[in-house]
Parts: structure tokens; C-alpha cells; sequence
């Protein structure tokens, strides 16, 4: 073989084989097996990625064409797969945490049946293929087949257990709001397709410098709507936390390794055309600083665990747009990375606590786990620490590179990312005092049932905390290393474009630098105690909240706003098509028809009353009128 | 003779037969109205006929053959077969009903 890379194509087909034989075979393959196969073909693409990210890291990147996808007079699109820096990186982000996250289920799902156990493992193999195919997709039509994929699955993941009402409903949400945001990114592609005739990524970013500013600025904004629905920013965010209706691993997959990166990736790699359009670039931090605000504020007031993780996570991302929107793409990047680490922790975490508590998710309930679950509250207690950006936490290296960037660009937006931070290390640590300080709070059938969760499951939690912990040392930022951020280095290749382009470029100086630094952490930190002490005492309470605090719990009444602007409006529309137009309009003029006949030919049939002599009068008539008719017409 | 004059003995004749059948109640006056209407045809065919057979100057035209005429056979021939017929399902519609008359005849109904 001339290049090592050509061998990539197994990464995603791995995934896709797995997801057929346990597709296929759910009535056949025992349990064991099943989990086997499906955590076995992600370990499998794993140690491939591993392979290709080494190749790639020592400047081996691979564009295969395998055959023509489109191909149409002056149109061609092939079946490209692109191997560089930036998708070997998340390739190994997706295969990793998604093989531990297969581990974690072969215990969590252990209680379904065999077929459905199967089902899941089917979905979730399909899940990761499409997630490979989004990021290895050489063009854009390539990454919208993956970026279609993860929105089937994830319809599909979060309504798994379809039986219960709501949960499908959370499931359809899901993919509506996906769908909006995926009609973006398609008009997005056929602007490129008619301005350049070209979605190669090579190709578009060679030739960028032929569009001009309004197109960029429109392309870029559309498909900055399809990263809205996919990564959850304003105002397409409300599906993600409504998503937990889904099993607890598939919440680690989509908030962590697969479907709510697909954004950031997306527009990582299209840095040329951000960088060339300052407006969308304003846009998009405004939209991503808002989105990190919001989704904090709702996220101090929730009860529900996974609530405050999916809050968080959309926080999270905010910061991750926030970071393209000042042009720190390798920040994103690192985020995206660093982040995939602690949430995949805490929500696996989570899962261990619910498993636990016995399907139970609310926080008021719980309380005193840390002396029946000790592994799990240590690796979940890493990552708080890793995400409200104690140093040396992965989190903090990622964060403070983000709002450092931020603080260059615009000290205001500095301003109100600091706040967000304070208030994610407040929410963490509110949600892990409640969860596994004080004492416990709920049922002594549960409190019987307390223990620490089997090997499969703690095992991905351990390595997840190790990567949490040590995950933030690729990007040791300038002023503490001389060379230390590698991630910076790596990724230099494909953000040189627009580095290029940013000409005015005045560093902040090492005494800023510290103080920013300074004042995040000592913040965060202040807001982690004061949590702590104020949560581990926490006592159950009947008092509903009032005032603003009611607001925050009701999420800001963001869902009640749609439903009142958009669901509702649409629902009477519905109404009086099937009302009006359906029933009385196309079933009427369908009935009218046979009512018409049937009531003519009653009236006809009267005419045929027996007489001879009517009949021969008729005749008669009827001869002349053929005469009349014969003469004068 | 013009053939005006017979064209218009023929429409008075047929008009009469057709009133005939239409005012009349008595099968048997109806049936002598429909062979009036029949004889109505025959005329005309026969005046026609005789029309054509002539050349402009009065000669007879070798090359006209009178197909009407033997049409007009043809025509009172099965003239004479539908009275018999005719006149047959009289004396049955007589034997059962005990009467000619057509508004009887109205078991066509339903």
C-alpha cells in the first residue's frame, strides 16, 4: 500500500458492520455477544484512528476518493473521505469515548430484553458511523450524509423506549428542531454549489477568494443555523435538554463524543469562511455567549440530574461558539476535546447514580452517596473540578484559552464569560453537594438498595477521569511552557489560513495574562465553596420557588414561548386544513359527486312509469327534436 | 304531377298516423296508425322513385333502376308479417285482460 491512510475507510465501516449483524441478528445473538460485537467494532475503529492519528501528526494527510456520489454535466461529488489533523483528532475523540460509552452500556442496559438490548447496540454502532462519516466527509454533501445520520439516530436513541408518550415526543422534538437547522446547511451547500460548482473542501477554501462578501457572509450565516440545531445555540437549543428522555449512555454519546460537536467540527473546518466574515464571526459569539448565559441561569435552579448536565452542556457549547466567534478555533477545538472528557464522566457518572438510586433523577431525593458509591464520587468530583476550570483540570487549560482569546477580542464579552464560568463551577458543585454530601434523602427501600455500580461501568468513569485530569497538558498555554500547547501545533495546518488572515494580531501581555487567569479561578473557586457549603446541608422542602428563581426553574418559559408562537399557530393551521378544507372541502365535493348521482338518477328514474303511450309520446318527441336539430344547427 | 303535392299527401298522412298513436287508447286503431305511417313511407318512396327515373326530357333513363319500388315490396311484406304478429298479441292481450286497451299494458313497470 502507497499510504497507510488509504486503510481509513475501515474506521467507519467497522461501526456500520456492527450495527448490521446487531441489527439483523437481535432475535439471535445472546446478550454477551451482542455487547462484544458492539463494543468490539469501536475498539476496532479506535486502534485504527490511533494509527492514522500518528501517521497524520507526522504530516501524513490523505484525501481518498472512492467513487463518483454525483455526477452530473459540470457537478461532481465524489465519495470523498478527508484524513488530516482536525478530523484524525476527532476521530480519535469519537471512537474513544464512544468505545468506553459501549462498555458502560453493556451494564447499564443489562436489565432490557435480549432484542431490544440488541436494538440499542444497533443504534448506538449506527450512531458513531454516521458521526465517522460526518467527520471524515471529504465535501460537504459527504458531512451532511453523517450530519442527516446522527439526527436519525438520535431520534431514534432518544425515543428508545418509545412506549412512554413523552419520550417519543422528546424524540420528535429532536429531530424537528435538527431539521430546521439541517435546511440551513443545505441551502448552505447549494449557494456554494452555484457560486464555485464545488463542495471539495480543498476546492471551496482554494477558492474562496472568488465569492464575494455577502455570499460568504450568507453561506456562512446558513450554515451556522444547520450548527444551531445540530449543537444546540439559541434558538434551537430547548431539544437537548428535553433529549434525556433518552437511556443515560445515549446522553453521554450525544452530548459528548458524537452530534452536538458536529457544529463546532463543522465550522472548525470551514475557519476560512468565518474568518472572512467578520459579521457572521460577531454573530456567531453574540449567539454563543447568549447561549452559554441562558443555559447556566436555567441550569442553577434545575432539579433533575441530567437536567443540569444538559444545561451545562449547552452552556459549554456556547462557550465552544463563543471561541470560533473571536476566531479562536483551536480553543473550540481543544474545548470541544477537553469537554467530551468531563461530560462523557459526569453523565456516565450520573447514569452510575441513577442505576443506583433506581431510575431516580431527582437531586432533592438523593444526598450521602459518597459513602456507598466512593468511585463514582471521586471520578464524578473530578470532573466538577475539570469543568468549573481548577487548574490543573482539563478544563481549566481549554476555558482560559477561550475567554483569553475572548478578552483580546472584546473585554465586555470577557466579562459576561467570566460570570458563566462562576456560574458553572456554582451549578457543578450545587449538584454534587446535592447528590453526594449530607444526608441521604430518600426512600429506605432505596437507601437498602445503595451500592456502587459493577466493573463495566466504573472502569470507563476511571479512564475518564484520568483524561479529564491529564487531558488539558496538550494545550499548556505560552505563558506557563515555552512550546507547551502541542494541540496548537498540531492543528497549526488547518487554521493557517485564516491565521493569515488575521493581520493585527498584539498578544496580551504575561501580567494580563495572570490576572485573567487569576480572576476566573479565584471566582470559580469562590462560587464552588459557597455552593458546597450552602448544598451539603441541603434539607427537602416543599416551598415552591417564587420570583426570578421560579423563572430560572421554569427554564426561562422558552418552551411555554414556542409552544404560544409556533406550536400552537401551527396546531389551528393544522386544525382547519383537516376541519375546513379536509372534511368539508375535498370529502365534500368527493360525497357531492355520489349524493348528486344518486339523487339525479332517482328524479330519472320517475319517467319510467309503464305507460305505453308516454313512452311512444317521448319517442316522437324525441324524433322531432333530431330533425329540428338536423335542419337548423 | 310535381312531387310537392305528394310529399305533402305523405307528411299528412304520417302526421296523422303519429296523432293517431298518440291520442288513441284502442290497440287496433293504433295498430292501423302505425301501417298508415308505413304507407306514408311507401308513397314518398314511390314518388321519388318515379322522380328520379325520369330524364329532363321526359324519356326514360335506361340507367336509373327502381330500387325504391322494390323496396316499398319489401316494406309491405313485413308490413304484413308485423300484423300478424301484431294482430296475434292483440287477441292474447284481448283473452287475458278482456280489453284493447293500452293503459292497461302497463306491467312493464317496475
Amino acid at each position: 500500500m502507497k499510504n497507510v491512510l488509504q486503510m481509513a475507510w475501515l474506521i467507519p465501516f467497522l461501526p456500520l458492520v456492527g450495527f448490521l449483524i446487531n441489527g439483523l441478528g437481535r432475535k439471535y445473538l445472546s446478550k454477551t455477544l451482542t455487547g462484544i460485537i458492539g463494543s468490539g467494532v469501536v475498539l476496532g475503529s479506535f486502534l485504527i484512528s490511533l494509527y492514522v492519528f500518528f501517521n497524520v501528526k507526522h504530516g501524513n494527510t490523505h484525501v481518498a476518493h472512492y467513487f463518483d456520489f454525483v455526477n452530473i454535466m459540470s457537478l461532481n461529488i465524489g465519495f470523498d473521505f478527508q484524513i488530516d489533523q482536525l478530523s484524525s483528532l476527532f476521530l480519535l475523540i469519537i471512537t474513544g469515548v464512544g468505545f468506553l460509552i459501549h462498555v458502560y452500556s453493556t451494564a447499564y442496559m443489562h436489565e432490557e430484553d435480549s432484542k431490544d438490548y440488541a436494538k440499542f447496540f444497533a443504534y448506538l454502532n449506527l450512531f458513531v458511523f454516521s458521526m465517522l462519516l460526518l467527520v471524515m466527509g471529504g465535501n460537504y454533501v459527504i458531512m451532511f450524509i453523517g450530519w442527516e445520520g446522527v439526527g436519525l439516530c438520535s431520534y431514534l436513541l432518544i425515543g428508545y423506549w418509545f412506549k412512554n408518550n413523552d419520550y417519543t415526543n422528546a424524540a420528535k422534538k429532536a429531530f424537528v428542531m435538527n431539521r430546521i437547522g439541517d435546511l440551513g446547511f443545505l441551502l448552505a451547500v447549494f449557494w456554494l454549489i452555484s457560486k464555485l460548482g464545488t463542495t471539495d473542501f480543498h476546492n471551496v477554501f482554494d477558492n474562496v477568494a472568488k465569492l464575494s462578501t455577502t455570499d460568504i457572509t450568507a453561506i456562512t450565516l446558513l450554515l451556522f443555523v444547520g450548527a444551531m440545531g445540530k449543537s444546540a445555540q439559541i434558538p434551537l437549543y430547548t431539544w437537548l435538554p428535553d433529549a434525556m428522555a433518552g437511556p443515560t449512555p445515549v446522553s453521554a454519546l450525544i452530548h459528548a463524543a458524537t452530534m452536538v460537536t458536529a457544529g463546532i467540527y463543522m465550522i472548525a473546518r470551514s475557519n476560512i469562511l468565518y474568518t472572512m466574515a467578520p459579521t457572521t464571526q460577531a454573530v456567531v459569539a453574540i449567539v454563543g455567549l447568549a447561549t452559554a448565559v441562558l443555559a447556566a441561569t436555567i441550569a442553577l435552579k434545575q432539579n433533575d440530574i441530567k437536567k443540569v448536565l444538559a444545561y451545562s452542556t449547552v452552556s459549554q457549547l456556547g462557550y465552544m461558539f463563543l471561541a470560533l466567534g473571536v476566531g479562536a478555533y483551536t480553543g473550540a477545538v481543544f474545548h470541544v476535546m477537553t469537554h467530551a472528557f468531563f461530560k462523557a464522566l459526569m453523565f456516565l457518572g450520573a447514569g452510575s447514580v441513577i442505576h443506583a438510586m433506581g431510575g431516580e433523577q431527582d437531586m432533592r431525593n438523593m444526598g450521602g452517596l459518597k459513602k456507598y458509591m466512593g468511585i463514582t464520587q471521586v471520578t464524578f468530583l473530578i470532573g466538577c473540578l475539570a469543568i468549573a476550570g481548577m487548574p490543573p483540570f482539563s478544563g481549566f487549560f481549554s476555558k482560559d484559552e477561550i475567554l483569553a482569546h475572548t478578552f483580546e477580542k472584546n473585554p465586555v464579552l470577557w466579562g459576561v464569560g467570566v460570570l458563566t464560568a462562576f456560574m458553572t463551577a456554582f451549578y457543578m458543585f450545587r449538584l454534587y453537594a446535592m447528590t453526594f454530601l449530607g444526608k441521604f434523602r430518600g426512600t429506605h427501600e432505596q437507601e437498602h438498595h445503595l451500592h456502587e455500580s459493577p466493573k463495566a461501568i466504573t472502569i470507563p468513569l476511571i479512564i475518564l477521569a484520568i483524561l479529564s485530569l491529564v487531558g488539558g497538558l496538550v494545550g499548556i498555554p505560552e505563558v506557563f511552557m515555552h512550546g507547551g500547547h502541542r494541540l496548537e501545533a498540531f492543528l497549526e495546518p488547518i487554521f493557517a489560513g485564516s491565521n493569515a488572515l488575521v493581520t493585527q494580531h498584539h498578544p496580551l501581555s504575561h501580567s494580563t495574562e495572570y490576572l485573567l487567569m487569576g480572576i476566573s479561578v479565584f471566582g470559580a473557586l469562590a462560587a464552588l465553596l459557597y455552593a458546597w457549603n450552602k448544598f451539603s446541608k441541603y434539607e427537602k422542602t416543599d416551598a415552591e420557588e417564587t420570583g426570578f428563581g421560579k423563572v430560572l426553574a421554569n427554564k426561562w418559559y422558552v418552551d411555554e414561548l414556542y409552544d404560544t408562537i409556533i406550536v400552537k399557530p401551527l396546531q389551528s393551521v393544522a386544525a382547519f386544513f383537516n376541519n375546513v378544507m379536509e372534511k368539508k372541502g375535498i370529502d365534500g365535493f368527493v360525497n357531492g359527486v355520489g349524493k348528486a348521482v344518486n339523487y339525479g338518477s332517482r328524479q330519472i328514474r320517475l319517467l319510467q312509469s309503464g305507460h305505453v303511450g308516454t313512452y311512444v309520446l317521448l319517442m316522437v318527441v324525441g324524433i322531432l327534436i333530431l330533425f329540428i336539430v338536423q335542419m337548423f344547427l | 304531377m310535381e312531387i310537392k303535392y305528394y310529399i305533402a299527401l305523405a307528411v299528412a298522412l304520417f302526421s296523422i298516423g303519429v296523432i293517431g298513436v298518440l291520442t288513441r287508447r284502442n290497440a287496433i286503431i293504433i295498430f292501423m296508425c302505425i301501417e298508415l305511417m308505413l304507407n306514408a313511407a311507401n308513397l314518398l318512396l314511390v314518388a321519388f322513385s318515379k322522380m328520379h327515373a325520369l330524364s329532363p326530357a321526359g324519356i326514360a333513363n335506361p340507367n336509373v333502376v327502381s330500387d325504391a319500388q322494390i323496396f316499398v315490396f319489401f316494406i309491405m311484406v313485413v308490413a304484413a308479417a308485423e300484423v300478424s304478429v301484431g294482430l296475434a298479441i292483440i287477441v292474447m292481450m284481448y283473452r287475458n285482460i278482456h280489453s284493447v286497451d293500452i293503459n292497461f299494458l302497463n306491467r312493464l313497470k317496475n
